[in-house]
C-alpha cells in the first residue's frame, strides 16, 4: 500500500528533479572537499552554504505550492513555520555552546545571562538533545498549523480573508519574538553557534554534510509531495481548489482535507528552516517578517504554481538573482523583485515550468495530429 | 413523529427561513415518496434553490422539520458532507464539475467510497470500481470522452457528467437544479429520457423552468411561489390552476 503510494510519485519530471538534487548532494561537497582551491571546478565553502540556503528556500516554496498550488490556500504566513523550525534548531545549537559562550555559563545561553536570568525557562528544556530538537522542528510548526487550520477551515474562512489572517499570524509572531522576555533572544535572535552533534558548524566537512542533507531532504519532500498530489487525495485537493462546494456535496470533509495538507506543508517548511539556520549561522525575528512570506509566493509563481518542481526552480533562480543584484545595484533589488512579479503575472501566468510544459504539450499534440495522416498516406479530405 | 414521515423518503413540514427580513421560505411543506420523480416549478425567488440548500444542509431553517429516509434522520442537524454520505446528491444550477480533471477522474472522485484523508491517500482503483465507472459513463453517454478534461466538454455534456457524478454517489435522493438550462432541444429530450431512467431506482426532484421539458417528464408537479406550495398535481392540473397562471405562467 505504502510502496504503491510512493511509486506513483515517480513521474518523469519529478524523477529528473530528484536525480539533479541527488547529483548536487554528491558533487558539490566532493568538489569542495576534494579539489584544491586553485581548481576551476572547486566550489568555495561560502558558495556551498549559499547554495544550501537556496535549497532550503526551495523546500519552503515546495511546501507553499502544496497548499497554494493544489489546495488553493494562499498562505502569506509560511515564513512563520519556516522560522519556528529554524528557532527549534537554533535552540539546540545554543544549548551546544555550553560554557564556551562569552559569559561562560554552562547552561544558560549568553542572552539569558545578559538579561540576568538565573534559570533556564521550561520551554528550553530538552533542547540539549538533538532528537528532541529534531522532533520539535516538526511538532511546533505542525501544531501551530493544526490549531490555526482547525479554527480557520472549520469556520470556512476562505480566499483573501484567509491570506490576511495568515499574514497577521506571522506578524504577531514577529512582534512576540522581538520581545526580550519571550526568552528567544529578542531582536538579536540566536547566533554564535559552535557545533552540531559534536562537529564544528564552521568546518568544511560539516558544511558539506549540511548542504547534502538539504538537497536530500528537498528530494524526499518532493517525492512525498508528488505522491500526495498523484493519489486520489491529490485529485480531491484540486477539486477543493477549483470547486469547493462540489467536493463538499460529494460527501468529503473539506476542512479535514485542508487541515491535513496545511499541517504537512507546515512541517516541510519547518524542516527547511531547521536546515537553513546552521548554514546561515543565525535565526532572528526578522525571519517572521510578512515580506519574507510574500517573497515565497513570488518564487512559487515565477517557477510555476501547481507543478511542484517549478517552485524549486523559481526559488533558486530568484534568490540567485537577488544575490547578484543586491551585490551590483543594492538599492534597486525591491523594484526588480516587484517588476519581476508583475511581468510574470502578465506574461507567464503559469510560471516558467508551466509555460514550458504547455509549449511541449502543444508540440506533442501537433505531432500526434500529423502522424495519422502520414500513416494513411493520403491527404486529409477538405471539410 | 407524525405518521406521514414514516413512509416518505423526504418530509418537509412548515419550513421557514428568511434572509435579512426577506422570507425565502414561508412554512413550506412537501414530501417525496421512495422511487418518485417530482418536478418543481415556480417563478424566480419562489424559494426553489433555498429549498435545496435546506435539504442538503447548506442553509439551516429558522423553523420547521426536515426528515429523510422515513423520518429516521433529522437533516437540520447534519452538515453537507454528512448529508451527502447519507445518500442525497445535488446538481447545481450552473454545471459544477472538476474542470482540471478528466471525465474519468471526475467520476472516480464521486464514487461512494470511504472519503477519509488516509483512505483517499492510499486508494487504488479496484476492478469493481472500474466497472461501476464504465457503467455510469454508458448511462450518461460519455464513454467516448472519458479521457478528456472536463473543461473541454460542451455545456450539455458537463450537465450529464454532473448527473453521472451524482449517480456515482449512489444516492437515494437526487436533487437536480435546472438540468436543461442552456441545452439544445435534442439534448433536452435526451436528458428527459436519462432522468426517467435514473428515477427507476431512486427518487429524483427536478427544478426546472422549461415547461416543455416538464411535460416530457410526465410526472407530478409542485408549483412554488413566495416560499410555499401553490399547487400540486399533474402538469395539466397545475397549469390550469388560476393561481399558478396568475403567479407564474401568466407573467
Amino acid at each position: 500500500m505504502i510502496t504503491s503510494f510512493f511509486l506513483r510519485a515517480l513521474e518523469g519530471r519529478i524523477v529528473a528533479m530528484v536525480a539533479v538534487l541527488l547529483g548536487f548532494a554528491v558533487l558539490v561537497p566532493m568538489s569542495n572537499l576534494l579539489l584544491g582551491p586553485d581548481n576551476p571546478l572547486h566550489v568555495p565553502t561560502y558558495v556551498m552554504s549559499l547554495l544550501g540556503k537556496y535549497l532550503c528556500y526551495a523546500l519552503l516554496a515546495l511546501a507553499l505550492d502544496l497548499v497554494w498550488g493544489y489546495c488553493g490556500i494562499l498562505s502569506l504566513g509560511h515564513g512563520a513555520f519556516f522560522s519556528l523550525g529554524g528557532y527549534a534548531m537554533g535552540m539546540y545549537l545554543m544549548r551546544q555552546i555550553g560554557s564556551r559562550g562569552v559569559y561562560g555559563d554552562p547552561i544558560l545561553p549568553d542572552f539569558m545571562v545578559f538579561l540576568n536570568w538565573k534559570q533556564l525557562p521550561w520551554f528550553w528544556y530538552g533542547f540539549d538533545m538533538f532528537w528532541f530538537a529534531a522532533l520539535m522542528v516538526l511538532v511546533v510548526p505542525g501544531l501551530l498549523a493544526f490549531v490555526f487550520g482547525w479554527f480557520a477551515f472549520r469556520s470556512r474562512v476562505n480566499g483573501v480573508y484567509l491570506s490576511i489572517i495568515t499574514q497577521a499570524m506571522t506578524y504577531a509572531l514577529l512582534l512576540a519574538f522581538f520581545r526580550n522576555d519571550m526568552g528567544f533572544g529578542g531582536n538579536n535572535g540566536l547566533t554564535d553557534y559552535k557545533d552540531i552533534l559534536g562537529f564544528s558548524v564552521q568546518s568544511d566537512g560539516t558544511r558539506s554534510v549540511l548542504f547534502a542533507l538539504s538537497a536530500i531532504m528537498l528530494a524526499l519532500c518532493l517525492i512525498l509531495a508528488s505522491a500526495i498530489v498523484r493519489s486520489k487525495f491529490g485529485k480531491v485537493l484540486l477539486g477543493v481548489r477549483d470547486a469547493e462546494s462540489r467536493v463538499r456535496f460529494l460527501g468529503f470533509r473539506v476542512e479535514n482535507i485542508k487541515l491535513f495538507t496545511f499541517v504537512v506543508s507546515a512541517m516541510m517548511a519547518g524542516i527547511a528552516g531547521a536546515l537553513f539556520v546552521p548554514q546561515v549561522g543565525i535565526i532572528n525575528p526578522g525571519e517572521f517578517a510578512p515580506a519574507n512570506s510574500i517573497e515565497v509566493v513570488i518564487w512559487t509563481a515565477v517557477g510555476g504554481r501547481s507543478t511542484l518542481i517549478g517552485p524549486i526552480i523559481g526559488a533558486v533562480l530568484v534568490n540567485g538573482g537577488k544575490t547578484i543584484f543586491t551585490g551590483v545595484f543594492p538599492e534597486f533589488w525591491l523594484f526588480a523583485l516587484g517588476g519581476l512579479f508583475v511581468l510574470v503575472t502578465l506574461f507567464l501566468p503559469k510560471g516558467i515550468v508551466g509555460t514550458v510544459a504547455q509549449a511541449l504539450a502543444k508540440r506533442r499534440a501537433a505531432q500526434a495530429a500529423e502522424t495519422p495522416t502520414h500513416l494513411n498516406g493520403k491527404p486529409q479530405a477538405a471539410e | 413523529m407524525i405518521d406521514k414521515t414514516t413512509n416518505s423518503l423526504l418530509y418537509l413540514n412548515g419550513v421557514s427561513v428568511s434572509f435579512d427580513g426577506f422570507k425565502a421560505l414561508n412554512s413550506l411543506s412537501f414530501t417525496v415518496e421512495p422511487g418518485e420523480l417530482r418536478a418543481i416549478i415556480g417563478p424566480n425567488g419562489a424559494g426553489k434553490t433555498t429549498m435545496m440548500d435546506i435539504i442538503t444542509g447548506k442553509t439551516r431553517p429558522d423553523s420547521g422539520d426536515v426528515y429523510f429516509d422515513g423520518g429516521k434522520i433529522d437533516l437540520t442537524k447534519k452538515d453537507e458532507a454528512e448529508i451527502a454520505q447519507l445518500g442525497i446528491g445535488r446538481k447545481f444550477q450552473k454545471p459544477t464539475v472538476f474542470e482540471s480533471h478528466t471525465v474519468w477522474d471526475n467520476l472516480e472522485l464521486a464514487l461512494n467510497r470511504n472519503r477519509g484523508v488516509f483512505a483517499t491517500l492510499f486508494y487504488r482503483l479496484s476492478a469493481e470500481d472500474k466497472n461501476r465507472i464504465e457503467e455510469i459513463l454508458t448511462t450518461v453517454r460519455l464513454t467516448h470522452r472519458r479521457d478528456e478534461l472536463a473543461a473541454n466538454l460542451s455545456h450539455g455534456q458537463k450537465q450529464w457528467l454532473e448527473i453521472g457524478m451524482l449517480l456515482a454517489q449512489e444516492p437515494k435522493l437526487l436533487l437536480v437544479d435546472e438540468p436543461v438550462a442552456g441545452m439544445t432541444d435534442a439534448e433536452t429530450a435526451e436528458t428527459a429520457i436519462l432522468l426517467r431512467e435514473i428515477a427507476k431506482t431512486r427518487s429524483v426532484v427536478v427544478v426546472e423552468h422549461d415547461m416543455g421539458f416538464i411535460r416530457d417528464l410526465g410526472v407530478k408537479v409542485t408549483c412554488l411561489a413566495e416560499g410555499s406550495v401553490l399547487a400540486e398535481g399533474s402538469i395539466d392540473f397545475v397549469s390550469s390552476d388560476p393561481k399558478v397562471i396568475e403567479n407564474y405562467l401568466g407573467r
